[in-house]
């Protein structure tokens, strides 16, 4: 189910291919079948230099794990995954080094991702150290102009400071910094604003866009927030239990959705105006996991629009419904 | 008629090693019966303490400094033991947030609804409690066989829906939901959301509904009020405080949301953080962040007042009504008409 690629492959700073990774479900001791939880299958995307995909689906539906296999934090069980063209599975020793700088990865929670027991200093200057980077000087030279690029001034002021001296935002900041600190050119960002409030969540999200704009970093943005991923990202990609079923535009595919499941998940959106009344979305039932998951349309059970048909074909492979809006449905 | 529920000026403080941190500042409000009211402010701005006064479920550390909070017309902070101890439940029942944590483990959800009716209903038989449980569920959408299940066999939207049916067991007058759905995915939001409000409508309950999510907030509430660093900022009808915010803060927050809905606008970005309750600014809390302030605003509190018939809002330069935001002139950014907040007028 291989997406025909948008531009010359060149054009491209990742790309997905088949893509899948299942986990061994444990039941008992003594049972005999092995039970697959299908977090990652077959998915096939890319993501063009500096541009920003964003990745939506509820809890569960193989997003973080995506991110996790990019970043290379667990290994695929099959399909390829490339960063500039080069495999990702294939790298070795001295290029891991090199791959490591090149990907980096902001967390959703800065409470947790921060060691507590770490200066601001320390901790931004990880990576640095890890590389064996420059001296002293030049690396807290360097600390102290990210800070104040992330939005940290005076830097001088925070760079002794421990975590818990900061507030949420700042720490997501400091977080930011961390993974800029050696000049990535892919940054996978899982859910960096979920954790915030609002007054600061914007100021997170124009930071991200920013970065992007003034050091031309290409972002993996995992979210669940449809509206979030509207205002930051070019293109969003939805999945479904370890399935990406629509990519398009941010903004066609929050305008005109194709897949029962994308229609279903902008209609439950809450909206700011309590004039408006949303109709009720249709789809029946509850998300279940993908254990062992029968060959079928992933979404057939909780589907309005399936038919008899959709339960006897595979999966939909996606197809391009009009230019560059992908959906992978039986009854487009 | 006399409201259900009244705040009186009510403002409470908790004791900590640092000072006395002012968690509630002079909070009036008032709640008809049948009324939702939806309480909105960012982490750390009281709503849960308020939840909490009115349940009277303060912790030691906590200190009612002034105002009283009426309840049917009495006073909760004069009442005894047992008598909140009725209140609680039959008048005023609490979803707490988090609600998936809320339920006992080791017990069946059953049981553990049905001793929360016997213990608030001493004449209820236990087998009248149980055929109250299977109504409950039937109301709330969980299949009755389920009420034989231990939590742990639920998946989070079905514990959600347990709670409630929890929270509605004795009837109460009143129902106050904590962040009811936030750690829930927007498919089962939408849904418990609408069940919600469709039990409250049914049986004309009381409702106040907690959320840091404007768009939650918006869909569900009759009377908006919104906080910020422990103080009422602005309190109206929901259609009033989504279109016509008067308070910098509200105005704001409202921009601040994206939203799928209608053509992108650009984000408001409040500058600064949430000030340290400990020692909140002089004056109105928000002018260290506000883009209308004056020199007036760091020295005067300013008052509760009626700025528009049942809109109310403490702002010494609030928001005019169409009229141009100071902050959008100062960022250089004309106002974009036509979005669809309403907010903003040509400048």
């Amino acid at each position: 189910m291989a997406l025909p690629a948008t531009a010359d492959a060149a054009d491209a700073i990742l790309r997905v291919e088949h893509l899948c990774k299942y986990y061994p479900v444990s039941r008992g001791l003594f049972q005999r079948r092995q039970l697959l939880l299908h977090a990652v299958d077959n998915v096939s995307f890319e993501v063009k230099r500096g541009e920003v995909l964003g990745l939506v689906g509820e809890s569960g539906c193989g997003k973080t794990t995506t991110g996790r296999l990019i970043a290379r934090l667990t290994f695929p069980t099959t399909g390829r995954i490339f960063v500039d063209n080069a495999d990702v599975s294939k790298i070795q020793g001295a290029d891991m080094a090199e791959f490591r700088k090149k990907i980096q990865m902001i967390f959703q929670d800065p409470y947790e991702s921060l060691d507590p027991r770490m200066t601001i200093f320390d901790i931004v200057a990880e990576p640095l150290n890890v590389n064996g980077m420059g001296n002293l000087e030049e690396r807290e030279q360097r600390v102290a102009e990210m800070l104040s690029l992330v939005g940290i001034s005076p830097p001088s002021a925070f760079l002794f400071r421990f975590p818990h001296e900061l507030s949420g935002g700042q720490r997501q900041r400091v977080a930011i910094a961390r993974a800029l600190v050696m000049n990535p050119t892919f940054v996978v960002a899982d859910e960096p604003t979920s954790m915030l409030d609002v007054s600061i969540r914007t100021g997170i999200m124009k930071l991200l866009a920013q970065l992007r704009e003034d050091l031309g970093i290409s972002y993996l943005y995992i979210t669940h927030d449809l509206a979030v991923a509207r205002y930051l990202c070019d293109r969003i990609a939805v999945m479904y239990l370890g399935k990406i079923v629509e990519v398009a535009e941010a903004e066609e595919i929050i305008k005109e959705p194709l897949h029962p499941y994308t229609r279903a998940l902008i209609s439950a959106v809450p909206v700011p105006d309590p004039a408006v009344k949303r109709p009720v979305p249709t789809i029946k039932g509850g998300v279940s996991k993908p254990i062992n998951p029968p060959r079928r349309c992933r979404f057939y059970e909780r589907c309005p629009v399936a038919k008899s048909t959709c339960a006897e074909q595979d999966h939909p492979a996606p197809r391009e419904v009009s230019g560059g809006h992908f959906a992978a449905c039986h009854q487009l | 008629m006399d409201p259900l529920l009244k705040l009186d000026d009510f403002t409470m403080h908790y004791r900590t090693k640092a000072g006395w941190v002012q968690a509630v500042d002079g909070v009036t409000l008032s709640l008809a019966r049948g009324q939702a009211l939806g309480l909105v402010g960012e982490s750390g701005c009281g709503k849960t303490s308020i939840a909490m006064s009115v349940m009277k479920l303060l912790p030691y550390n906590s200190k009612v400094v002034r105002g009283r909070i009426l309840f049917e017309g009495r006073d909760i902070y004069s009442m005894t033991d047992g008598e909140v101890r009725k209140m609680r439940w039959k008048g005023v029942a609490m979803i707490f947030q988090a609600a998936m944590n809320s339920l006992n483990p080791v017990y069946r959800v059953g049981n553990q609804i049905v001793e929360a009716i016997v213990t608030h209903e001493p004449e209820t038989s236990e087998e009248e409690a149980w055929a109250r449980v299977r109504s409950l569920f039937e109301l709330v959408g969980i299949p009755k066989e389920r009420m034989y299940h231990y939590p742990h066999e639920y998946s989070g939207g079905m514990k959600q829906r347990a709670v409630i049916a929890m929270a509605l067991a004795c009837n109460p007058k009143m129902i106050i939901a904590d962040e009811p759905t936030t750690a829930l995915d927007v498919i089962v939001q939408d849904k418990i959301l609408r069940e919600m409000d469709q039990i409250r409508r049914k049986i004309n309950m009381s409702m106040i509904y907690i959320s840091h999510d404007v768009s939650v907030i918006a869909e569900v509430s009759d009377v908006v009020a919104v906080m910020y660093a422990g103080k009422l900022v602005e309190l109206g009808q929901a259609d009033d405080v989504f279109k016509r915010p008067r308070h910098p803060y509200t105005y704001a927050l409202m921009r601040a949301y994206p939203s799928i809905l209608g053509e992108k606008h650009e984000l408001a970005t409040i500058p600064g953080e949430p000030p340290n309750l400990l020692d909140p600014p002089s004056g109105c809390r928000f002018h260290p962040r506000c883009d209308r302030a004056s020199a007036e605003c760091s020295k005067a509190d300013p008052m509760w007042r009626e700025i528009c018939p049942g809109h109310y809002c403490t702002c010494h330069n609030p928001v005019e009504i169409g009229g141009t935001w100071v902050g959008q002139v100062r960022s250089g950014k004309a106002a974009d008409g036509g979005d669809q907040l309403g907010t903003s007028s040509n400048s």
